[in-house]
């Protein structure tokens, strides 16, 4: 549990960090650390350099511009949970963010990190995924901007090119609408098992609206559209929840690991949509 | 100073003696971060140790090339094997009877097994060093299950005692066979089969686990050449049979080895046995001639040091048609891993399994122990239990539960129907214990009362009920644990580890001013003796026990003990501290007659002095004792105040308890909620009821993460897949139960202060009582028993084998 030698910079700005990145053979961006640090102490990962963020004041914080939640990347995830702003026009979010590792990861964990890394673990992906947000981008020379729902490429493969750098999350602020973030995990700690997030919208008793995204049940998060689009138009009956949640089924392909068999994580996977779905129609309702 | 006031009750408090719920003297450095720990050593010169690990469970060494990692900046020197040969040190005997490689020698057997040890300035060149040594492995075949082990054409993982037929517990049958061991009658047990009205046989397995305590394993090593003394801090629990240990294979003479254990960050059985890393370290800093450091980072505890269980046991139960119990018979395969490096008394190569036959009275019984070598991490230890005693009390009580689903009889009422009874005692076992004493009809009747057991029942009719009507996806479960310990090894006649018998020390030195310190051959590792060693000194002599330090762990200040896991320092050293002030107090006797002018026998002891019979007035303190004995002791006495005792005892103790869990399941997810946990423990006389009560909350939080999920578990190609605390369960105070304890008291007859130990009774029955509400929840579904770990996807699996997974 020893890392490697490297070296390690701290840019005041964003420009000096990609500058740095670019002409850099292998260097990393360092937001949070919890999931790089652990990887080069097991010497899995061995970056020449380390490009610190944490100097760079205008990476966080938490605004309302116009439409949009912009959350800066470098915003830990006990920021997210301590902003009224969040709780009032990103409730997910809100929710989402209890549910990550414990206090004490949640105050050096950040929010750029977590969608940043690319691994399926992570709960931020899915949530951004069903919120639709977008993910900006500074690169070398230009800027960029993605949407969550096609940044995931593959295991630790994201749309980042080389000295790029996650620099906000804008979250389209979504009007009334219910919500739900089920996630199951062995413990306090842990990443999920499986997690299902979902966004929906009623109107005169049926979904107008809905985006579902999955947490741990593939090599990236996913986005279930078949499964809302099984909802959309629909009252949400046995019949139609049961239909989302076998088209959810249907695109997971977790791995086999000590949380369980694929067969039980997809069978446990469905069962979460199927709760996530039940909260956000009770909360949307209400 | 001599008169009647404080009274009697305030003299009794400020002792602070036995039965008080004194605080623990050592929280103060402990909470403060104060501790001195061996990572906390720091000598100047001192350089620092890591391995070279195999990524392979089992492959040919075909060449190490250290040419590269000698060029990285601040390393000094890589042992190999070749290197250690030279001094004699490539293998080093284990605990039973075995030998080990301390580096791998032309082959390795296990995943993380030591290769190599790099020396270097820091701890960041050593590990820059480990990662430039190049190895040049050859894969083998890989023998994972143990099962597997004595087939024809297995693998065949010990080349060094290949055609050995004689191991050091008798024949052995196969090349990957380590030792039989058989105990009690087996033409009765099975006539008793042969007669029985009903039999029940299953394969109960206990999986591997490991102790995995806070504080890895790690020793600094310094040699001074000049003066030719060897000195080694260490996580020991044992640290005199590890100088002993260290004098035999080095053959530096044990009086120039000075073994110390600072502070220790938790044992559990983990830091019993002796580990290439001490070895390696010591070597080293005999090469280089400076002080060593070696320190395991948790990865390593997990894969390489020590796990504990893998018991394979197949039990049966012989019983008449009303559910007395007539005879018992379980064959063990016992997974020793690729080296027999159990930590057990030398002469029992299954520990104390044949305790097996619990609290109930089996007229028979025989049991015969199979172990086994595979591509694992040697070990076997007594995790917080005493030898092999959990893998037993898990085995019958599960036994105990197949026979009342079989027989339709509450697990409980079967249980009361077969326990030994209250005049039995002390009572002969058919595997050959004397049980010093029990109570354990009358400690079930008050724990079923507290948790009412009937009510409970009546309200898992209902939910089944529910179940079966499609009203509920939840079934509950009511788990039932009776254990019966053997703790307090042991008496010489039966108890020795390499020869040594294992008896227990203590030194008093009462102090002119009347304070104390008592240095115990045990070592505390995390226990609380330095609190309640004082209080048992406290109440034998009346000295307060804030007035008493004690010391433990330095092999040159303590007398020799055997040290402390087996839940042995309570009932062996805890005695021996007792006839250690036992002598203190007849000496005072002594001198109190003579300052008072009487016969010594009109004397009586009075709490914190003595007192003439009859003259309640005349009285002389402890205080004032201890100053005349180095002042005005009686003519032709010498002076001072000390004692030494060695307490061999005459028996084990035999603690017990009665365990209740409620959970409930859910079949969909296999997401349990534990309901309730109550625990009676009976541990004798009890010292300090804040520690037992912290105790017994320790090993349940033990015992509900092994039952529930803990496990070390290795896929077919022998890699372990629980390496780290991600998938290794450690639960966190959210995840653990509310535990509600409760207690009887039943003295050991025959020690001093009738304590019997309890800190591993809560392991030792808390995985019973959860596999068995795990069980209980599904049984009435048709299943008869559930292996261990009872995690979500594994419950899951089991609802999904009863059909019951839509």
């Amino acid at each position: 549990m020893i890392p490697g030698t490297f070296d390690y910079f701290r840019p005041r700005s964003v420009a000096e960090a990609t500058k740095f990145l670019h002409k850099s053979k292998n260097a990393s961006v360092l937001a949070g650390g919890h999931s790089l640090l652990p990887m080069m102490k097991l010497r899995v990962a061995a970056p020449s350099a380390l490009v610190d963020l944490a100097g760079i004041a205008a990476l966080r914080g938490i605004k309302k511009v116009g439409g949009n939640i912009v959350i800066g990347a470098m915003t830990t995830q006990h920021e997210v949970l301590a902003s009224a702003l969040i709780a009032k026009h990103v409730p997910l979010l809100h929710e989402a963010a209890q549910l990550i590792a414990d206090p004490q990861v949640r105050y050096v964990g950040t929010l750029g990190g977590n969608v940043a890394n690319g691994d399926p673990g992570n709960d931020m992906p899915a949530v951004m995924m069903a919120l639709d947000a977008t993910y900006k981008i500074t690169g070398p020379t230009k800027r960029r901007a993605v949407k969550a729902r096609v940044f995931y490429k593959g295991l630790y493969e994201t749309a980042l090119k080389s000295g790029e750098i996650v620099t906000a999350i804008e979250i389209p602020v979504p009007g009334k609408h219910g919500f739900a973030y089920e996630k199951l995990k062995r413990k306090i700690g842990d990443y999920a098992t499986a997690g299902a997030a979902v966004v929906l919208t009623m109107k005169a008793g049926k979904v107008s609206a809905c985006a579902i995204a999955l947490t741990n049940l593939g090599a990236t998060p996913l986005l279930a559209d078949a499964a809302a689009k099984a909802l959309v138009g629909q009252a949400p009956d046995d019949k139609a929840i049961g239909a989302a949640v076998a088209a959810a089924r249907a695109i997971m392909d977790p791995a086999n690991d000590t949380r369980g068999t694929p067969e039980y994580r997809k069978s446990v996977g469905g069962i979460y949509v199927e709760r996530a779905i039940r909260c956000a129609i009770a909360a949307a309702a209400g | 100073m001599n008169d009647m006031s404080p009274n009697k009750a305030e003299r009794e408090a400020k002792l602070e003696g036995m039965g008080c719920k004194r605080k623990r003297v050592e929280d103060a450095r402990f909470t403060q971060g104060k501790g001195n720990y061996v990572d906390d050593i720091k000598l100047p010169g001192m350089l620092f140790g890591d391995f070279v690990r195999s990524p392979h469970a089992h492959a040919r060494i075909k060449g190490i090339n250290i040419k590269k990692a000698m060029k990285v900046p601040g390393v000094l020197a890589v042992l190999t094997a070749t290197e250690l040969k030279g001094v004699n040190l490539a293998w080093m005997p284990t605990l039973a009877g075995d030998v080990q490689m301390v580096l791998a020698d032309g082959k390795v057997l296990f995943q993380n097994q030591e290769v190599a040890f790099v020396v270097a300035t820091d701890r960041y060149a050593a590990a820059d060093g480990v990662e430039a040594v190049e190895v040049d492995y050859e894969a083998l075949p890989v023998l994972v299950d143990p099962f597997q082990a004595m087939v024809k054409g297995a693998p065949v993982l010990r080349e060094d005692i290949k055609d050995k037929t004689e191991g050091a517990h008798g024949k052995r049958k196969h090349y990957n066979h380590i030792f039989e061991w058989t105990v009690g009658d087996k033409d009765l047990t099975d006539a008793a089969f042969r007669k029985a009205d009903v039999t029940i046989k299953e394969l109960i397995s206990y999986h591997r686990t490991h102790p995995s305590p806070l504080e890895t394993c790690q020793a600094v090593a310094s040699f001074d050449k000049i003066k030719g003394e060897l000195t080694v801090w260490g996580t020991f629990q044992a640290p005199h049979v590890i100088r002993t240990v260290a004098s035999l294979i080095s053959t530096i003479p044990e009086h120039k080895i000075h073994v110390i254990s600072p502070d220790v960050g938790g044992g559990f059985g983990n830091k019993v046995g002796a580990y290439p890393g001490y070895i390696c370290a010591i070597v080293a800093s005999i090469v280089t001639g400076k002080p060593v450091k070696w320190v395991e980072d948790r990865i390593e505890n997990l894969t390489a040091t020590s796990f504990a269980r893998d018991y394979h046991m197949t039990a049966e139960i012989a019983a008449t048609k009303e559910g007395k119990v007539q005879g018992l018979r379980v064959h063990v395969l016992a997974d020793h891993g690729a080296f027999d490096a159990c930590a057990d008394p030398s002469k029992w190569p299954a520990g104390f399994f044949n305790i097996v036959t619990g609290s109930y009275d089996f007229p028979v019984a025989h049991v015969a122990v199979d172990g086994v070598y595979t591509n694992k991490a040697p070990g076997g230890v007594a995790y917080r239990c005493s030898f092999r005693v959990t893998e037993a009390a898990y085995c019958i009580e599960r036994a105990m539960d197949i026979l009342a689903q079989k027989l339709k009889m509450d697990p409980a009422e079967l249980r009361m129907k077969n326990f030994i009874r209250r005049e039995q005692f002390p009572y002969q076992s058919a595997l050959g214990w004397e049980y010093d004493s029990g109570d354990y009809h009358t400690a079930m009747k008050q724990a079923m009362e507290k948790i009412d057991y009937q009510r409970l029942r009546a309200e898992q009719k209902r939910k089944q009920a529910d179940f079966k009507a499609g009203k509920t996806r939840e079934i509950m479960g009511i788990g039932v644990s009776f254990f019966t310990e053997i703790v307090g090894a042991g008496p010489s006649r039966n108890c020795d580890i390499l020869g040594i018998a294992m008896f227990d020390s203590c030194e008093i030195r009462v102090h002119p001013t009347g304070s104390a310190i008592a240095r115990v051959g045990t070592k505390s590792t995390g226990q609380g003796h330095e609190t309640t060693w004082a209080q048992i000194i406290a109440t034998e002599i009346g000295i307060p026990s804030a007035d008493v330090m004690v010391e433990e762990g330095n092999t040159d200040t303590a007398p020799y003990g055997l040290g402390t896991y087996g839940s042995r320092s309570t009932p062996v050293a805890g005695a021996a501290i007792a006839m250690a002030a036992r002598k203190i107090k007849a000496k005072a006797q002594m001198i109190a007659a003579y300052m008072l002018e009487v016969h010594e026998d009109d004397l009586q002891f009075d709490i914190d002095g003595f007192r003439v019979k009859g003259l309640p007035e005349k009285f002389k303190s402890m205080k004032e004792i201890a100053w005349a004995a180095y002042h005005s002791v009686p003519p032709g006495m010498e002076p001072g105040l000390e004692a030494v005792s060695y307490y061999d005892p005459p028996n084990m103790t035999y603690p017990f308890g009665a365990y209740f869990c409620v959970m409930d399941i859910d079949v969909d997810t296999g997401v349990y909620k534990i309901k309730r946990f109550y625990a009676l423990d009976d541990c004798g006389t009890r010292i300090n009821p804040m520690i037992i009560e912290g105790q017994v909350h320790g090993g349940l939080t033990e015992a509900f993460a092994i039952a529930m999920g803990q496990e070390i578990r290795y896929d077919a190609g022998g890699n372990v897949l629980t390496g780290s605390f991600m998938d290794f369960f450690m639960p966190t105070a959210v995840e653990t139960p509310h535990w509600e304890t409760d207690h009887t008291v039943t003295p050991s007859p025959h020690h001093p202060i009738g304590a019997k130990g309890v800190g591993e009774s809560p392991n030792v029955g808390g995985v019973p009582a959860f596999s068995n509400a795990v069980n209980d929840a599904f049984g009435f579904l048709g299943s008869t028993h559930i292996q261990m770990p009872h995690d979500y996807w594994r419950n899951w699996e089991a609802a999904k084998s009863l059909g019951l997974v839509k």
